[in-house]
């Protein structure tokens, strides 16, 4: 798999040393200014090997409303996760492009899982899934239209405001595209993102599977984001069908996945990188393995910007 | 997905007039791919948490019955946690679903959706045996734990839920071992768990210690829970469970303390609103 990227495939688009700045990305607002490095999503299947075994991990990512209950094992787990461990909370369920208000239930919970876990920065996506109070359970992309991103954008500054924290909104994969959007997506997500001022979740693996659906260059949408608003890189697997690629999270991430990665590192920096396995999910080593790949990503990015320097 | 909307419009055209094609799917194919992840999901979650009433109904009956619950009932919450939390009431509704097997198939699912609030919900500081003590019977009213659920019940779900869970255990450890005459398959198993008997029970469906449990009860006992729950006194409340009861030859005072004894180191007991 690494033997396909060279140094001359990372060190392509950069100026001529006397032009280049090398230095990697800071920690930003957008994720609190942490320099947090490869982590894993939390899941069930791993609960008793990570609490007996206690692995080394970066950090752990979990999904909010897994753990927006009243009591019971799911806190249990949580709290003695949260001794030892770093977690940051990535949500499914905010839907800041959705036309109903927000649901002040969720709200109120969320906010005070924030204070529980004391989480850096705070992830949900950019997309809706409820309407008239009925729920999807499911990432729908929107019309890419002016006024849709004015609408999310205020969503997303009425949340961080009240959720304290800051906010990385991620790209969604995609099966579907409207006939009243005004823009591409990726001028979509720069929209909402500087008028909102949050952070972007950047998925390459999302952005790869909507690139096939969609037939854009995938590149294009890496090089045209404001990548000083990158907070976080998600990666993931997922599963080619004979029509269309379906985001699934039950794979090992493919070598064009890969690739992407090493170009947004490129673009944005040494930023915080998760690996998401969902589904048919192997053994915690199994994942943590895959995840801890991306190390040669960032290794072979600060390599090819030390030389390029010197 | 379904080929008309609910006005009797083509959902080709529907879809066409929002969703761009592309150079392999229509817009209905592109749609259809949201309906069809949309089902599986709900469908899937709905599957995982009512084991036992799917191996009541069978398989395929559970689907269309899920199905139809989820039609009618669509979740109106933002966690799948909640989506089985009506199918009792739309059991009873509709009560064809479930046909001859109406009365199991109602404990089945009152004693399922019983395991999810006993494994998330919330829970208040326990009394201790010695506040309770502290006050005459007379004037004392307890409460019970949020999380803990007390089920009346005609069949004995809970040694049927163990076989089924049991069954399905064992045919996932033969599917993925490769000791393949040692572990059953599922195609010898068609014929799924024996039918739990008709047996009248007492239910307390609880958590301890973060580990799912469920308890039988005396009647006696279930009548005092009740009642507590109810707001009544602790004295009136275990007079009312002796008077109606029809063992003899029970020393009550001392059955009494040993359940509240029990119910206390399990932390089940604490003060009312």
């Amino acid at each position: 798999m690494g033997s396909e990227l060279s140094n001359s495939d990372l060190t392509e688009g950069l100026k001529p040393a006397s032009e280049n700045i090398i230095k990697p990305m800071p920690a930003n607002p957008y994720n609190g200014f942490t320099e947090y490095g490869i982590g894993i999503g939390l899941r069930v299947p791993h609960y008793q090997h990570i609490l007996a075994k206690k692995p080394v991990v970066d950090w752990f990512e979990i999904i909010s409303e897994n753990f927006m209950v009243d009591g019971g094992r799911p806190l249990e787990v949580l709290d003695s996760i949260l001794e030892q461990y770093r977690v940051v909370q990535h949500g499914v369920a905010m839907y800041f492009g959705s036309a109903d208000k927000f649901d002040r239930t969720h709200l109120g919970r969320l906010k005070r899982l924030v204070k529980r876990t004391n989480t850096p920065w705070l992830s949900d996506h950019l997309c809706w899934g409820s309407v008239d109070g009925r729920y999807t359970h499911d990432l729908l992309p929107m019309p890419y239209t002016f006024a849709v991103a004015r609408h999310t954008a205020e969503n997303i500054r009425a949340a961080r405001d009240y959720l304290e924290v800051p906010i990385c909104v991620e790209n969604v994969s995609s099966y579907a595209e409207f006939h009243a959007s005004e823009m591409t997506e990726w001028e979509f997500l720069s929209e909402v993102t500087e008028l909102a001022d949050c952070g972007i979740l950047l998925d390459v693996n999302n952005i790869y599977v909507s690139s096939k659906n969609h037939n854009f260059d995938p590149y294009e949408y890496l090089n045209n984001i404001p990548h000083h608003r990158v907070g976080q890189v998600h990666i993931a697997g997922h599963s080619k069908f004979e029509k269309y690629i379906l985001d699934t999270h039950d794979h090992p991430v493919l070598d064009p996945v890969w690739k992407m990665y090493a170009h947004a590192l490129k673009l944005a920096g040494d930023t915080a990188t998760l690996l998401e396995w969902d589904d048919r999910i192997p053994s915690f080593n199994e994942v943590h393995h895959e995840a801890l790949k991306a190390n040669q990503f960032r290794d072979l990015q600060l390599a090819a910007r030390t030389e390029t320097a010197a | 997905m379904q080929k008309r909307w609910t006005d009797g419009s083509r959902m080709d055209e529907l879809a066409a007039a929002f969703i761009k094609p592309n150079d392999r799917l229509s817009s209905f194919e592109r749609l259809e791919i949201y309906s069809r992840q949309y089902w599986f999901r709900v469908l899937d979650c709905l599957w995982d948490d009512f084991p036992g009433l799917r191996a009541v109904v069978g398989k395929r009956k559970f689907t269309k019955l899920t199905t139809a619950y989820l039609t009618r009932y669509r979740s109106n919450s933002y966690t799948l946690r909640d989506l089985g939390h009506r199918l009792e009431q739309f059991l009873r509704e509709e009560p064809h679903w479930v046909a001859s097997r109406q009365e199991l198939a109602l404990d089945m699912v009152r004693f399922e959706w019983a395991q999810v609030v006993a494994f998330d919900g919330s829970s208040k500081p326990a009394i201790s045996p010695d506040e309770i003590l502290d006050t005459p019977a007379g004037k004392l009213r307890l409460g019970l734990q949020p999380y803990l659920s007390l089920l009346e019940l005609n069949y004995a779900v809970d040694d049927f839920l163990i076989a089924v869970k049991k069954q399905e255990s064992d045919v996932l450890r033969g599917e993925a071992s490769n000791a393949v005459g040692s572990a059953p398959r599922e195609r010898n198993h068609r014929k799924g768990s024996r039918p739990p008997k008709r047996e009248k029970i007492y239910l307390a469906v609880h958590r301890h210690d973060n580990m799912l449990y469920y308890k039988r009860l005396d009647p006696e006992a279930f009548v005092i829970l009740t009642d507590l729950c109810r707001g009544v006194t602790l004295e009136d409340a275990c007079a009312k469970a002796v008077a109606a009861s029809n063992r003899t030859n029970i020393d009550w005072a001392a059955q009494i303390k040993e359940w509240f004894d029990d119910w206390s180191a399990l932390d089940w007991l604490c003060r009312s609103l």
